[in-house]
């Protein structure tokens, strides 16, 4: 068991050309969608509470490309970029946004609630912490069933402090379940800064208390991210049960779009927009001559393009049909 | 007299009761350097420091039981959960503990506790928009009261510091911004008294909370038809006090009941049988019920929309009790 801090070795496809650029492109697509729903917010077009993930881009994507197509994504309202690195449609996630028929989840759940059962996304949950102990579930079920699949968790720091964490990850330890916990440590839940709210502000510590190996990573950079959950994903594949990994990260944007940001100064936020995991990420590209920034730009227009798009598409969709509202209370009424 | 906020009413009344006795202090999430999630706590962790106003991690269990325990040692906590949907987190400190402490070990513990939580919404889907006061009114134990203006909240909130029982303080949402009149001298307003909020004596309807507003904008559609309706704002769920209500449907011989609730087993429902258990030969037609449809709450505007009663189908009930062709011309009369 480990409980050290890890820089993760990097594997031998994270060297492709074509893996490198689609990391580039599932990021800069997240972001696009994201700046393009602020902005849906800001004229109405969405309601209620709006979570954006502006700066978390790397360890969103890290995560969920570490996993096969029939590996399984718990994950909390912060999850659009889950969902678009997932493979999920942007147009019917941001559908979904827009509370139209065509969303991910027809509408009823709005951009906390994202889930599509094909993508293996189990949803995104609202109640924090309490989506934990399900992605357990799913995992016990797996073992139970003699599969090879394994569950990947996600969750912010705040959520390290509910009962429901503890009493989730202690199970998953004892029983040796194939789940991976990923915590995107944004260093804040709401306004709250991890010190001020965690008497152990490094998460990935925790894991001792659960007999599981626990990783502190740079969140911020997609190819340690990616790694670190393959190795915790292949670890939980073979039998070796679950692993706590610490993505430590940043959001460049309020908790939701209601946040007057009393509680942390411009200057520090400042400070972690200059190092943005997406524009690193590119000049990395640049400089290791992966691709010019022409090949680069390009991959940003086609983005440009699926995100309006996306974006045309919700406007255009059907509200849900009134009829409807009965529908989907019980599987048989 | 001055016309301000309900927000700012239960500013006032936290911090004069703070003020007015040390034992008072606040904890819950966000409270205090985000400046609560409602702003209602804003500016208090600056005028009486960390000591009295206390951010707290993600663990509404621990601060239930946490101000329930300080309680039973002679604090008066008011814990925050910042909406009635995470209550659910903690149900077990509110109905295991704070509700039976008193009772179970013969009198000799008091738990003098407030919990503030907010109920309603709008676009918060499933697991954000609950109505949840009457799981807390089914309780012996607890005190339950849910305000509909600026001075009912803030006399209320001021019973409630001073009560030595446990007293769940249900506000709403959509309340915050609205505005009446508030004296400026010290008063408290008494828990367990409802109160009737127009005189009429056509038609009684019973409402709390953002109903309370919505049956008086009903009242004053049905006056443009001749209908004079009295509205009993019931103001505390527990004690209930039925008192007004009968008074009142020994004059008027019809009532509607209204919540935001859901209507099985709702607080429709219990006022219902308490009028015809105490006033049946009063009654000219059946006690009707407004309440949300059954149904989680649609996250899709139009769904949403249709889901939660407001003052139209207030109207349509108080039309129907009296036996009037709902959208038929009214005489005057
Ligand atoms: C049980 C519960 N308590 C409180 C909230 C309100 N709330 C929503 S998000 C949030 C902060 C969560 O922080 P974190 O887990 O760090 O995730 P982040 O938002 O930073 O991604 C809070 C307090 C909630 N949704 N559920
Ligand atoms: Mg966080």
């Amino acid at each position: 068991m480990s409980t050290e801090r890890q820089e993760a070795v990097l594997l031998p496809h994270q060297q492709d050309k074509d893996h490198l650029l689609d990391l580039y492109r599932k990021m800069f697509l997240i972001r696009r969608f994201e700046e393009r729903a602020a902005e849906a917010y800001t004229q109405g077009k969405i309601g209620g509470f709006l979570h954006l993930a502006i700066g978390e881009e790397a360890a969103n994507v890290g995560t969920i490309v570490a996993l096969r197509d029939d590996d399984d994504v718990f994950t909390h309202y912060r999850s659009h970029g889950h969902a678009l690195a997932r493979g999920m449609d942007p147009g019917a996630v941001m559908a979904e946004l827009f509370g139209k028929t065509t969303g991910v989840s027809r509408g009823r759940g709005g951009s906390m609630h994202l889930a599509s059962l094909e993508h293996h996304f189990w949803g995104g949950y609202a109640i924090v912490g309490g989506h934990i102990p399900l992605a357990v579930g799913m995992a016990l079920a797996h073992q139970y069933r003699g599969l090879d699949r394994v569950v990947l968790c996600i969750f912010g720091d705040g959520a390290v402090n509910t009962g429901a964490f503890h009493e989730a990850l202690n199970m998953a330890g004892v029983w040796k379940l194939p789940v991976v916990f990923a915590v995107s440590n944004n260093l804040y839940g709401m306004g709250t800064a991890i010190e001020r709210s965690s008497a152990v502000t490094e998460v990935y510590k925790r894991a001792a208390a659960y007999n599981m190996p626990g990783r502190r990573i740079n969140g911020n950079d997609v190819l340690q991210v990616e790694a670190a959950v393959r190795d915790a994903v292949e670890r939980a594949r073979a039998g070796e049960g679950p692993s706590l990994l610490e993505l430590v990260t940043y959001r460049f944007r309020g908790h939701s779009m209601a946040d007057a940001e009393l509680y942390r100064s411009k200057e520090e936020v400042e400070q972690y927009k200059a190092r943005d995991p997406i524009v690193a990420f590119r000049r990395r590209l640049e400089e290791q001559g992966v691709a010019d920034a022409g090949a680069l730009s390009a991959i940003e227009k086609e983005v440009e393009d699926t995100v309006e798009a996306a974006v045309r598409f919700a406007e255009e969709s059907p509200e849900p049909d009134p009829g409807t509202i009965f529908d989907y209370i019980y599987v048989n009424p | 007299m001055a016309d301000i906020t309900y927000r700012e009413a239960l500013r006032q009344a936290l911090r004069e009761e703070m003020l007015r006795d040390e034992r008072v202090f606040l904890l819950g999430e966000d409270i205090g350097a985000y400046g609560g999630s409602y702003a209602v706590t804003k500016g208090l962790l600056e005028e009486f420091g960390e000591k009295r106003v206390k951010d707290t991690p993600i663990s509404e269990t621990a601060i239930i039981g946490a101000a329930v325990g300080a309680a039973m040692d002679g604090l008066r906590p008011v814990a925050e959960i910042m909406t009635i949907n995470f209550t659910l987190v903690a149900i077990d400190q509110v109905i295991n503990n704070a509700a039976k402490i008193h009772y179970m070990f013969g009198g000799q513990f008091r738990c003098p506790l407030v919990i503030r939580t907010v109920g309603g919404g709008r676009r918060l889907a499933a697991t954000h928009s609950q109505n949840l006061e009457v799981l807390f009114a089914h309780i012996p134990g607890l005190k339950v009261v849910a305000p509909a203006t600026p001075y009912d909240a803030k006399g209320l909130l001021k019973a409630a510091i001073r009560d030595d029982d446990p007293v769940v303080f249900i506000e709403h949402s959509l309340l915050y911004s609205t505005r009446g009149p508030v004296p400026d001298e010290d008063y408290v307003v008494p828990i367990g008294v409802s109160d009737i909020k127009r005189r009429g004596r056509d038609v009684t309807i019973v409402a709390y909370s953002r109903m309370t507003r919505e049956a008086l904008i009903a009242a004053e559609e049905l006056a443009k038809q001749g209908i004079e309706a009295e509205v009993v704002d019931l103001r505390t769920l527990r004690p209930l006090d039925m008192g007004p209500v009968l008074d009142s449907v020994a004059r008027t011989n019809r009532a509607v009941v209204v919540g935001e609730d859901w209507r099985s087993f709702g607080i429709g429902a219990e006022v219902a049988a308490r009028i015809q258990e105490e006033a049946f030969d009063e009654l000219d037609a059946p006690v009707l019920r407004v309440s949300q449809l059954e149904v989680p709450t649609p996250y899709a505007a139009n769904l949403e929309k249709l889901a939660f009663p407001g003052s139209r189908q207030i109207v349509e009930a108080c039309q129907q009790v009296l036996n009037i062709q709902v959208g038929a011309p009214v005489a005057a009369g």
